[in-house]
């Protein structure tokens, strides 16, 4: 790879105790690629999003966004220099309206100091009419108009991933890691994800995505890397990756391997 | 007419200054709750900020201005010293560190020559008043009201809501809880001044845990959606006591009892409106 990638993660241990959950995981997305990380389910993918967010501190290892060092920084620090996420299991402020919810994910980027707050200052009014702007733009992308002032609590499971997805992306994020936002959703609104990441990504955002779904995440990616038991066992395109026996092995099971080297 | 004002105003003045001294501290526990925080200190910084601003005036003779100056001050100080330590942890830590500050403090007022140890500080002269208390609620409720509809707002309920989603959300969690917990402080330490004030009399038993508690309650009881709720709480079980006072010796088993059914059937408190959360942002409404 010869240009720097966006994010870059070099040797990261993850470890609770005597688990082993990640271990000397090297990572890089490219920017304006939709990276996938997939694995069977306890391979690691949400602790390595955990880490990267900061919520969780590796055991060692280093992790790079934009050339920057962001390895030691605390959670909102990563958010301000470009760092966004969507949980596995939705996280909305429940009691908040939609556009509200939105609206706190551009916190970084909102001004408007305390006493220009208190006074109802240009900058304050300024600064707020910006961000809701902002959100409403956001919203209306992610096909949730009309829902902008209903509790977010309220919203159906899908349209609260599409919220998530759009307060992820109101702080203009670098890259925005996504941590399997088709999870539970139906085949319609599968598709309707579908759809809003393609639009993502050919506006150019950066994403790494957390995925079970093989077939939304083979139409979606350009690279994929493959955990199992917190060790990479793969990395290429999508392509390579499916015909990696190792890959299909671990993922599918080795029932499925077989019948689809029968198949070939 | 105003005569008969004036009678009124003298029977119920305590229960007019009660109103609004605990209206201040209902709102000082809002800030922290608001947050998601619980700090059972703030009848203890209630307490310094009454000791300190009676003890510069009655010793010092420092001017009405400068005692509440430094009655808003010094519990703010005792925030960030016992803020800083416990900033890493989550609620019920803030909650015993705060508690253990409110015990210390008794035991030292107590044994406090200078303090008027078990006897109390008596002598207090009144200098502000009513007005001077019901214009520091009416001012502290605009600047909540102000700053709960900003970014602040946002991601102060945020916070309540889910701490670490709100942290990846870039709201800085730790800074957030420092300056909640400091302004609980500054406005708990106001109303302690403003209460000595106007009572002359302060000893050290009327910042202790019972204290803690009630506060607590004026909060949960009017709810915490907007920061009316806790000053709502706060006048109710301020006049409670008064109203059911034809039922004599039972008034306070009532008076629980009401409480009780308001927690069980209201868990929202009995304000339970939460208000908008978004600045003026003219077109951008529907």
């Amino acid at each position: 790879m010869t240009a720097a990638p966006l994010l870059a993660v070099e040797g990261l241990n993850v470890r609770f105790g005597g688990v082993t959950a990640i271990e000397e995981l090297d990572l890089a997305v490219a920017e304006g690629t939709v990276h996938g990380l997939i694995g069977p389910n306890g391979a690691g993918k949400t602790t390595a999003f955990n880490v990267i967010s900061g919520i969780l501190r590796p055991t060692s290892g280093s992790i790079q966004l934009a050339g920057q060092p962001i390895g030691r920084l605390p959670p909102y620090r990563r958010t301000a220099l470009g760092l966004a996420r969507t949980f596995q299991n939705i996280r909305m402020f429940q009691d908040m309206t939609v556009l509200e919810n939105v609206m706190t994910g551009r916190h970084v980027r909102t001004g408007g100091a305390v006493p220009s707050i208190l006074l109802r200052g240009g900058s304050f009014r300024h600064a707020e009419k910006e961000a809701a702007a902002k959100a409403l733009a956001l919203l209306s992308l992610a096909g949730l108009e009309g829902a902008e002032y209903r509790r977010a609590g309220d919203l159906s499971y899908g349209d609260q991933r599409r919220v998530e997805i759009a307060r992820a992306l109101a702080s203009d994020p670098k890259i925005v890691l996504m941590d399997e936002p088709a999870a539970g959703m139906n085949p319609a609104e599968t598709r309707a994800l579908t759809a809003l990441l393609q639009t993502l990504k050919t506006r150019g955002f950066t994403i790494l995505l957390v995925e079970h779904d093989m077939h939304f995440i083979m139409g979606l990616c350009d690279r994929i890397t493959v955990l199992n038991f917190g060790i990479k066992i793969a990395e290429g395109a999508p392509a390579e990756v499916r015909s990696n026996p190792q890959v299909i092995e671990a993922y599918l099971g080795a029932k499925v391997a077989h019948s689809l080297a029968g198949r070939s | 007419m105003p005569a008969s004002f004036d009678d009124f105003f003298f029977t119920y003045q305590a229960l007019i200054y009660g109103v609004g001294v605990n209206g201040l501290l209902a709102l000082s526990m809002y800030v922290v709750l608001a947050i998601g925080q619980l700090s059972l200190g703030q009848a203890a910084f209630m307490g310094i900020g009454a000791y300190v601003s009676a003890l510069l005036t009655v010793k010092l003779d420092a001017p009405f201005a400068v005692a509440l100056g430094a009655g808003m001050l010094a519990p703010a100080l005792a925030a960030a010293i016992i803020g800083v330590p416990t900033l890493r942890l989550s609620g019920v830590y803030l909650a015993l560190a705060t508690i253990g500050l409110g015990e210390v403090l008794r035991i030292f007022y107590l044994n406090s020559e200078t303090a008027g140890g078990a006897l109390g500080l008596p002598g207090i002269p009144q200098q502000g008043g009513a007005w001077l208390i019901y214009l520091c609620l009416a001012l502290a409720l605009f600047v909540f009201m102000a700053i709960g509809r900003s970014r602040i707002g946002r991601a102060m309920e945020a916070m309540r809501e889910d701490e670490t989603a709100a942290s990846v959300m870039g709201v800085n969690v730790p800074l957030y809880r420092f300056g909640a917990l400091v302004a609980s402080a500054v406005l708990a330490g106001l109303a302690g001044a403003l209460s000595a004030d106007v009572s002359s009399f302060i000893g050290p038993n009327e910042y202790g845990f019972d204290q803690a508690v009630t506060i607590l309650s004026y909060a949960l009881l009017g709810g915490i959606g907007s920061p009316f709720g806790p000053v709502f709480g706060a006048i109710i079980l301020t006049l409670l006591p008064e109203l059911l006072r034809p039922l004599h010796d039972f008034r306070f088993v009532v008076n629980g009892l009401i409480i009780v059914i308001a927690v069980l059937y209201m868990p929202r408190g009995l304000l339970a409106w939460r208000f908008r959360r978004i600045g003026p942002v003219g077109e951008a409404r529907p």
